[in-house]
């Protein structure tokens, strides 16, 4: 705290620091909108149309025996794990629908949970304040439980979890407003976000050769792109009208999606630094919960807390498709990784595999 | 009991729940009596039940009234069920709009879920607690803040102006550039898009068969023409597929220049890996790339290498960052245009196959559905990578004179 600190000038009172603020933030968006010289959809005119989709339910994946909170591809494509309120953490081969391996978490409500890219271990936590890493075992009689390892510690819940380039590392973040990266061998704290002004409820790591930044969204309302080297708020977008539920990256890193509880689901150009389009409709009142991209980017998944999916043409701003089937509200959603599918989890305890 | 206006009839509300407002709007106009949904007595065998409308009247007033269509209209119906507006008369336990002859009855307002919420401190997340927790205690002082909050909220805005100043300052790219550079990526990577292309043969979630999979694995002897293509798009989409890497690394071989990616594999080591294996890892790369004389020495401009040697002396995980970038920067802008345009990367093209796609009969599908094929754990594969990597390393490692000696000495 004391190295941020600016040195006190005896003359400024609450009321001229306030105001400067103000002024400042003005000259920020008149210097944004000063680049601005094309809409998004003016762009999208020279582009051709997309046709008909016919995306259906592949797979239904039943076992959880509560509301699915969270979950996460493996990096062979067919693999997922998945949490659920009442403790449980599942791994399946969704093309099977085997389930391959569990665990009973000692806390219920597990919000967040995500899968190594090695494929031999899983990350989960959340009203435990906490993110532990469970390596997973071909022998289908031990008890993962016991070769727990407890990396994050934070002073709320945990929110959302991912691993970075490696097993090795973490990201967090959490309810009690911050993010943090962590050394899973060691449990340490490696560089530790702060900025937001309430809970961070979802984060997503840029995809780019540099591999150094992430966004985060919280219930302030901000986006924000942190530097993961120094732990500083690098970019931040403050749109939306309503809690931020889910950050997506493009798949180029140059760009970022969110769904609200304000129904909108939105695109914000990181080198133009503005949001450069609003997904919704007048009849889409309930929040988005989870958003995440196709493999070209053209497509914009996103599971709302009316029990459907929409699909929406990221380029022109229009809704292509509307999927039902859950029944209740959609609460994670995520494109695998080669695309050739995506995976919704609900409050309905199932989760569905849709191509 | 029909209503006339939609009032806030609660006292406060979670603002998360203002959609609820948007809805309960709509509730109203449902109810009204010229135009709303058109109740009456219903008969259900021989009883006469009143007051009750059919999910299919609520489902059309819906489509018509909202512009839906009548998908739409039976989702955003159901959330009116799910949320109490409306109820059923005869399932209780599903609360879904079904569009048939179900009865259902509009709630009163005092059963309206605004009413039962009250919003307490701690729903708004433990930061808006604190700031409601200051802003009462405030009002108990009568507005006077004592000398630590004074200072809490220079700070506040201290820090935001701070902040603000370098935003204005950061770099900005014009809309137009930026936009049409989203546009491209889309566009070069349409045909890769399984959602707008299909893929070849076929997408393994709609036909059960997972031959895409087994032909794009990744220690394939042939890749695909697809994969083949995808490599040329750009430096990160071959550096990130193994077997795209892989060929890069034969193309290398045979221009001697190999040590430029060993030390950039290194270098990602260092940065993702173990903290505890941070300094042993760091001698080892300034032993094997950076030290005069170093058997895989890289070249970097003297400033860089400078300033790489000092860091190294207090080795920490980004202490690689300017030669790792320097070097990436090198191997994107000039090797990666040579591999493509060299015999070694031409080869692999005209190798590639092109799968001809599935033409699944109704009976075969079926077949396949009950044929589903499960595949190798991950850790096993893991595991066998290591090995390989392993194996790799060993092979690859500068011979070291003394052991050799030592160990011919310990022969005779």
């Amino acid at each position: 705290m004391a190295a941020q600190e600016v040195a006190a000038q005896p003359s400024d009172t609450l009321a001229t620091l306030k105001t400067e603020s103000e002024t400042l933030k003005t000259k920020l968006e008149e210097e944004r909108a000063k680049l601005h010289d094309v809409e998004l959809h003016q762009v999208a005119e020279k582009i051709e149309a997309l046709g008909q989709f016919v995306m259906k339910t592949r797979r239904t994946l039943k076992g959880h025996g509560n509301k699915v909170l969270c979950m996460d591809w493996c990096k062979d494509k067919r693999r997922i794990v998945s949490s659920s309120q009442d403790g449980k953490v599942i791994v399946w081969d969704a093309f099977t629908t085997n389930k391959e391996h569990a665990v009973t978490m000692p806390c219920t409500w597990v919000m967040a949970c995500a899968y190594a890219p090695s494929g031999c271990a899983v990350a989960c936590g959340g009203l435990d304040n906490k993110c532990s890493v469970y390596p997973l075992s071909l022998d289908k009689n031990e008890n993962l439980a016991a070769k727990k390892k407890s990396v994050a510690m934070h002073t709320n819940y945990l929110s959302a979890c991912c691993f970075t380039n490696s097993d090795m590392q973490i990201l967090t973040s959490s309810g009690d407003g911050t993010c943090a990266l962590w050394d899973v061998e060691s449990g340490q704290m490696l560089q530790s976000f702060h900025g937001h002004a309430a809970d961070v409820l979802c984060l997503d790591l840029a995809p780019s050769e540099t591999g150094n930044t992430f966004v985060s969204g919280g219930c302030d309302k901000k986006a924000c792109v942190w530097d993961m080297r120094t732990g500083q708020c690098v970019q931040s977008f403050e749109t939306h009208e309503s809690d931020i539920n889910s950050v997506r990256y493009y798949p180029s890193g140059d760009a970022f999606a969110s769904g609200s509880d304000d129904a909108t689901c939105r695109l914000y150009d990181l080198r133009a630094d503005r949001e450069v389009a609003i997904y919704s409709k007048e009849s889409i009142i309930f929040g988005a919960s989870s958003v995440d991209f196709s493999l070209s980017g053209r497509l914009l998944f996103g599971g709302y807390n009316d029990y459907t999916i929409n699909v929406w043409d990221v380029l022109k701003g229009t809704r292509v498709s509307i999927l039902f089937g859950h029944e209740n509200r959609v609460s994670t959603l995520r494109v695998s990784p080669d695309g050739t599918a995506f995976c919704s989890g609900s409050w309905d305890h199932t989760l569905r595999i849709w191509a | 009991m029909t209503i006339r206006s939609d009032r806030d009839h609660g006292q406060r509300y979670r603002p998360r729940m203002s959609c609820l407002k948007k809805v309960e709007a709509i509730v109203v106009q449902m109810q009204d009596p010229s135009t709303g949904v058109k109740g009456a007595d219903q008969k259900l065998n021989v009883t006469t039940i009143p007051h009750a409308i059919t999910g299919q009247v609520i489902i059309a007033w819906i489509a018509k009234n909202m512009n839906m269509d009548s998908d739409e209209a039976q989702a955003f119906g159901t959330m009116l069920v799910a949320f109490g507006y409306i109820y059923p008369l005869q399932d209780h336990k599903k609360l879904v709009l079904k569009p048939d002859g179900s009865l259902y009855r509009f709630q009163t307002p005092y059963f309206w879920p605004v009413q039962k919420w009250k919003a307490e401190d701690t729903d708004y997340g433990f930061q808006s607690y604190l700031s409601i927790y200051l802003a009462k205690r405030n009002i108990r002082k009568k507005g006077v803040l004592d000398a630590y909050e004074q200072k809490k909220t220079y700070d506040y805005y201290r820090r935001i102006i701070i902040y603000t100043q370098q935003a204005v300052m950061r770099s900005r790219v014009k809309s137009s550039v930026s936009l049409g550079a989203l546009v491209k990526y889309m566009t070069t990577f349409k045909n890769h898009d399984p959602f707008l292309v299909p893929c070849l043969p076929s997408n393994p979630w709609q036909t059960d068969n997972d031959s895409y999979w087994e032909l794009n694995m990744t220690d394939v002897e042939v890749p695909t023409k697809m994969r083949v293509e995808r490599w040329s798009f750009s430096f990160y989409e071959l550096l990130n597929d193994p077997r795209g890497r892989a060929d890069f690394k034969v193309f290398l071989k045979k221009e001697f220049s190999g040590e430029n990616l060993a030390f950039w594999e290194a270098a990602e080591e260092l940065k993702w890996g173990t903290a505890a294996s941070m300094s042993e890892k760091a001698e080892h790369i300034f032993k094997t790339f950076l030290a005069p004389g170093a058997p895989r020495w890289i070249n970097i401009d003297g400033r860089t290498m400078g300033l790489t040697v000092k860091g190294l002396e207090h080795p920490h995980r980004y202490v690689l960052d300017a030669a790792q970038t320097h070097i990436f920067m090198l191997m994107k802008k000039d090797t990666f245009y040579r591999y493509l345009k060299s015999p070694v990367y031409k080869e692999i093209q005209k190798k590639a196959i092109s799968p001809e796609p599935h033409n699944f009969s109704d009976s075969q599908l079926q077949q396949n559905m009950r044929n589903r094929r499960p595949s190798i754990s991950p850790i096993i594969t893991w595991q066998k990578e290591q090995e390989e990597k392993a194996k790799a390393a060993a092979a690859a490692g500068p011979i070291d004179i003394k052991k050799l000696m030592a160990s011919k000495l310990d022969r005779k």
